[in-house]
């Protein structure tokens, strides 16, 4: 597998998997307009995942496709962070996984924009138009969910708490990110940190939430060392027509 | 006999676009060209949001129109650079929208008016709507929920 390969792979996976956690509230948000509002994340987020594995599957040159990439792999060759897996819990929880996951998603790609390989940086062009809206609407709920009732601001904090352990990981640089980096495909992981921090640090600040202080990250899935228990559940649910009808299309 | 690629533009405005039938997809903004390639003619679409599912409608859509003007063998290219931008959008388009109930897009984030009664007093619903172009309006005057076409 080459680093290249797995960068895509990582764009992708991430954006597969949470876009399928977040098609789950399809029909179940507390008000429709949330409901709608969810629903168009995460179509956003599978037709960037439709461009992310295209170009993986291209790049690999083995004539497997984006589909081939998403519904017949296992959950040892995916290589999304843990974040994206964790289940949706509350509506609470749900945002605030969107809104962390988000604010990477923006810095990243906004640095893919001016990625040295000129189809990365087409689909970063696209992709981020589509992302900067979401981070809208995300913090916007952080904030007022957070900054709101008594109730609601207790739930915000403990998602901020449940989540806060699994962001470490997404700006844990190894070698596929030092490689990226030396060619100039991808940015460097720690100057998205500080804008992250920035940004996240003013939105949980206007949240009156407070950022634990800890620097603990849970590992293992950008690798595919080890995923949660999650990932193996999600994929039972999403491959399974693939699984069941082998080359089923519409 | 090739038909001119000048007739070939004036055919494509008459595709509607699947989802907001009173624009075309030439009024949309999201044909980027049109070439023939031999006996093919070639026509290079972009789509809107990545993941609109009307993307693979309106291709279909446009190889039909070809086909019924007799024109054999259409292929379509998906071009995804530069990204589709709200500013392809034709000012007869943005006159069309605005008659069917849908204000268009505005650089400044927001709709100008209420398309119904012309109010200036207006809330946001919601940054998201029925299809991934639209945001959900309000008029506070005349008290309609309108879309708004998203600026992007």
């Amino acid at each position: 597998m080459t680093a290249y390969f797995e960068f895509l792979l990582r764009m992708g996976d991430n954006t597969l998997i949470l876009g399928h956690r977040v098609s789950e509230w399809c029909g179940h948000a507390p008000v429709i307009e949330e409901d709608i509002a969810l629903a168009n994340t995460a179509l956003d987020l599978i037709g960037q995942t439709q461009m992310w594995l295209g170009l993986a599957a291209e790049v690999e040159g083995k004539g497997r496709k984006a589909d081939d990439l998403a519904m017949l792999r296992d959950a040892w060759d995916f290589r999304n962070v843990l974040m994206v897996e964790k289940p949706n819990g509350d509506f609470g929880q749900t945002l605030m996984r969107q809104f962390l996951f988000d604010a990477f998603h923006l810095e990243m790609l906004k640095g893919l924009t001016t990625s040295s390989e000129p189809r990365v940086a087409e689909i970063a062009a696209k992709a981020v138009k589509e992302v900067q809206y979401h981070v809208e609407r995300s913090g916007d709920t952080v904030i007022g969910l957070g900054d709101g009732t008594a109730e609601s601001h207790v739930r915000m904090q403990d998602a901020l708490n449940l989540m806060w352990p699994y962001v470490g990981e997404m700006f844990a640089s190894d070698d596929v990110d030092a490689e990226m980096l030396s060619t100039g495909i991808a940015p460097d992981l720690t100057q998205l940190r500080i804008a992250f921090d920035a940004h996240v640090g003013a939105v949980m600040a206007d949240a009156t939430l407070t950022i634990p202080d800890s620097t603990f990250a849970h590992k293992g899935g950008k690798s595919g060392f080890q995923h949660t228990e999650h990932l193996g559940h999600i994929l039972t649910q999403m491959q399974w027509l693939q699984r069941a009808y082998p080359r089923a299309s519409w | 006999m090739k038909p001119e690629i000048t007739q070939i533009w004036d055919w494509l405005d008459q595709v509607p676009d699947p989802e907001i039938p009173v624009i075309s997809v030439v009024d949309l903004g999201i044909v980027r060209g049109v070439a023939w390639d031999g006996d093919t003619l070639e026509v290079a679409v972009t789509p809107t949001y990545s993941g609109c599912p009307a993307t693979s409608v309106i291709s279909m859509d446009i190889e039909t129109a070809m086909i019924d003007r007799g024109i054999e063998k259409t292929r379509i290219k998906t071009q995804i650079s530069p990204p589709w931008t709200t500013d392809w959008l034709s000012d007869k388009g943005r006159a069309k929208l605005e008659d069917y109930g849908i204000a268009p897009p505005r650089t400044a984030g927001g709709p100008a008016h209420c398309p119904r009664c012309k109010s200036e007093n207006l809330d946001r619903i919601s940054q998201f709507g029925s299809t991934p172009c639209k945001a959900q309006w309000r008029c506070l005057d005349c008290l309609e929920p309108f879309d708004y076409f998203k600026c992007i």
